[in-house]
């Protein structure tokens, strides 16, 4: 029974971080998949995001800026504002840049924010991070708090894809398609191709840093300690990749399958020696490095293709 | 005026050296392969590692295993580039990229794997000695051979572009592409001479680097994004170009910290990466060909 329970509480948490994940992904979606925009700063707005609901809902600390003690809706608000205005400085700098380009500066601007968010302490309390973030439904008995949890993620999941859905297949959807596949002819047609491509790269940061907020109450800590900025960008590409980017669906599954793979290594933990546990973080790195190479060469729109 | 040499600007030409020699292979895959190489950084981790165990097996100067180093690199590069590379010749540069960027984490997780996670240091042979020149200019061996390490080696690479038939073929690839195809040039063998001298570079660039400081599986990633800086400075698919982007790059992380007004550092050194990307950004805005007029793509 013990064992039955402890499998329901891993596949809660699988299932809870896939959904941030899918929420991540739908918005790289936005970004790539339609737009065409080469983000790999993926982790700076995670991170704006994942603070800015930190600061807002703990309890007041002598040790970081805040915090408010306001409500987790609130929370995840401000990560959305505050994750969406610095895509909107950031775009307004950077979107000029093509290709390989934007890639470099926007992983630059992330790196740049992991300093000052690991050097700031009075904003973040530095590397110590901050506890204590309160997560909603925490009260109830686990594992009805968990499942309580899972299920505001698969309905924020749900409401956004459903947005996705409607805007893709929209007249907006079908212009934002046409800038990726040919910039100039779309411009042709009178569409503001700069402010277009502002937009959805506004708006794709908007759901990473909501992704961020959310992962955040889920883990009740963040810290430049939590997660590899590096590591969450590129498992959510590879995550848009495996699943078929241009296609929300792809995404999400994609999100999930990944998760999965990744975190089902701290299943063999149990198997290992010591020596090899410690060593297994770094294998997983390595093992999902190689799932993206085995789909890029063998089937690179994804296990579902955009639809034509 | 003493001080403001001895500990900003020597550490300055010494970090620009070592950018230097990494940003030149930057450069030049940039303009013959046409992709930001995300990998490049941690070629210099392997270089520098195959040095470390070379230091612990013979117990030499790190120095005098950069043959061994600049083997190891150039050989991993030919393989990951074989493998990971070119099945994407044809695909959009973003896929090259993207399978660089996944290289450059497996790359580093190889080397968690293998030599494990904790800081080390070559200590045997790296002179921490200073010498010192009509009384106050004090430089240490260490960066002595670094700076005439790197002129040697870019001297070489200059002879190797400027009077090798393959050099020249280089060269011409990253001007114009179809125009080098219609002369005849054989990519393929371009390709693989780019990556042996990158891939050289690079280990020298990465042994450099682990002599100064210490080794550890993040040294190479954290250097990338100075070295795309000093190549767009620099102007992509110009080599020399970079070379004087490294050292503008590698002159302003150290400079900026300089007590210029009072005596607090001017930026805090924990944001010396912030220059070179602040650098990269303004001249990607204002001249994308950088300095010296390299592509734009």
């Amino acid at each position: 029974m013990d064992t039955l329970y402890g499998w329901m509480m891993y596949i809660l948490s699988l299932l809870t971080v896939g959904g941030i994940y899918a929420i991540m992904g739908l918005g790289l979606n936005l970004q790539w998949g339609i737009t065409g925009l080469f983000n790999i700063g993926v982790a700076g707005f995670f991170a704006v995001g994942g603070y800015a609901s930190a600061i807002v809902t703990t309890k007041f600390s002598p040790n970081h800026l805040g915090g408010f003690d306001l409500p987790f809706i609130v929370g995840i608000l401000f990560s959305m504002i505050f994750s969406g205005l610095m895509a909107a400085i950031i775009g307004k700098i950077c979107l000029r840049l093509r290709g390989d380009y934007l890639a470099i500066a926007t992983i630059g601007l992330a790196e740049i924010l992991r300093l000052i968010l690991k050097n700031e302490v009075w904003l973040t309390n530095g590397p110590r991070g901050i506890p204590g973030i309160p997560r909603p439904f925490e009260d109830l008995a686990q594992p009805w708090s968990e499942i309580c949890y899972l299920l505001i993620i698969l309905l924020i999941l749900a409401i956004i894809f459903y947005g996705f859905e409607k805007a893709i297949n929209s007249p907006w959807g079908r212009i934002m398609k046409a800038i990726r596949e040919n910039e100039e002819a779309a411009a042709s047609t009178g569409k503001n191709v700069e402010n277009l491509r502002l937009e959805t790269f506004v708006i794709g940061s908007i759901f990473m840093g909501l992704g961020g907020a959310l992962l955040t109450h889920s883990m009740k800590y963040i810290g430049p300690t939590a997660s590899d900025p590096l590591v969450t960008t590129f498992l959510l590409w590879v995550m848009l990749i495996v699943g078929g980017s241009g296609n929300n669906k792809g995404a999400i599954i994609g999100a999930f399958i990944i998760w999965t793979v990744w975190s089902a290594s701290e299943l063999l933990s149990g198997i290992l020696s010591y020596e090899w546990i410690n060593r297994l973080s770094y294998l997983r790195v390595f093992i999902i490095g190689f799932i993206l190479q085995v789909i890029l060469q063998n089937r690179p729109q994804g296990i579902i293709p955009e639809k034509n | 005026m003493i001080d403001f040499i001895n500990f900003y600007f020597l550490p300055g030409l010494v970090l620009g050296s070592i950018y230097a020699l990494g940003a030149m292979g930057v450069s030049l895959l940039f303009g013959i392969l046409r992709f930001a190489h995300f990998a490049h950084g941690d070629l210099m981790s392997f270089g520098a590692y195959i040095a470390l165990s070379m230091v612990s097996i013979f117990h030499v100067s790190p120095f005098f295993a950069i043959p061994a180093s600049i083997l190891g690199s150039s050989l991993l590069a030919i393989l990951i580039d074989k493998v990971c590379y070119k099945p994407f010749r044809k695909s959009q540069t973003v896929v090259l990229v993207i399978s660089s960027l996944g290289v450059s984490l497996m790359l580093r997780s190889f080397i968690q794997l293998t030599w494990g996670v904790s800081l080390e240091v070559y200590e045997i042979g790296v002179i921490k000695d200073a010498i010192t020149f009509g009384g106050n200019f004090r430089i240490s061996e260490n960066h002595l051979v670094i700076i005439i390490g790197t002129f040697s080696l870019i001297y070489l690479t200059h002879i190797f572009l400027a009077k090798t038939k393959l050099g020249k073929a280089m060269r011409a690839m990253s001007d114009d592409q179809d125009l080098a195809l219609i002369t005849g040039i054989n990519t393929e063998r371009v390709i693989q001479a780019t990556w042996i001298v990158g891939g050289s570079l690079a280990a020298v660039a990465g042994v450099f680097l682990g002599s100064d400081t210490q080794l550890n599986p993040r040294m190479g990633w954290d250097q990338l994004l100075p070295l795309f800086a000093a190549a767009i400075l620099g102007g992509i698919g110009r080599p020399y170009g970079a070379i004087a982007g490294a050292m503008v790059i590698g002159m302003a992380e150290e400079i900026s910290s300089f007590p210029f007004f009072g005596t607090e550092p001017l930026l805090s050194p924990a944001y010396k990466t912030g220059v070179a990307f602040f650098i990269m950004v303004i001249m990607l805005i204002v001249r994308p060909t950088g300095l010296f007029k390299g592509r734009s793509f």
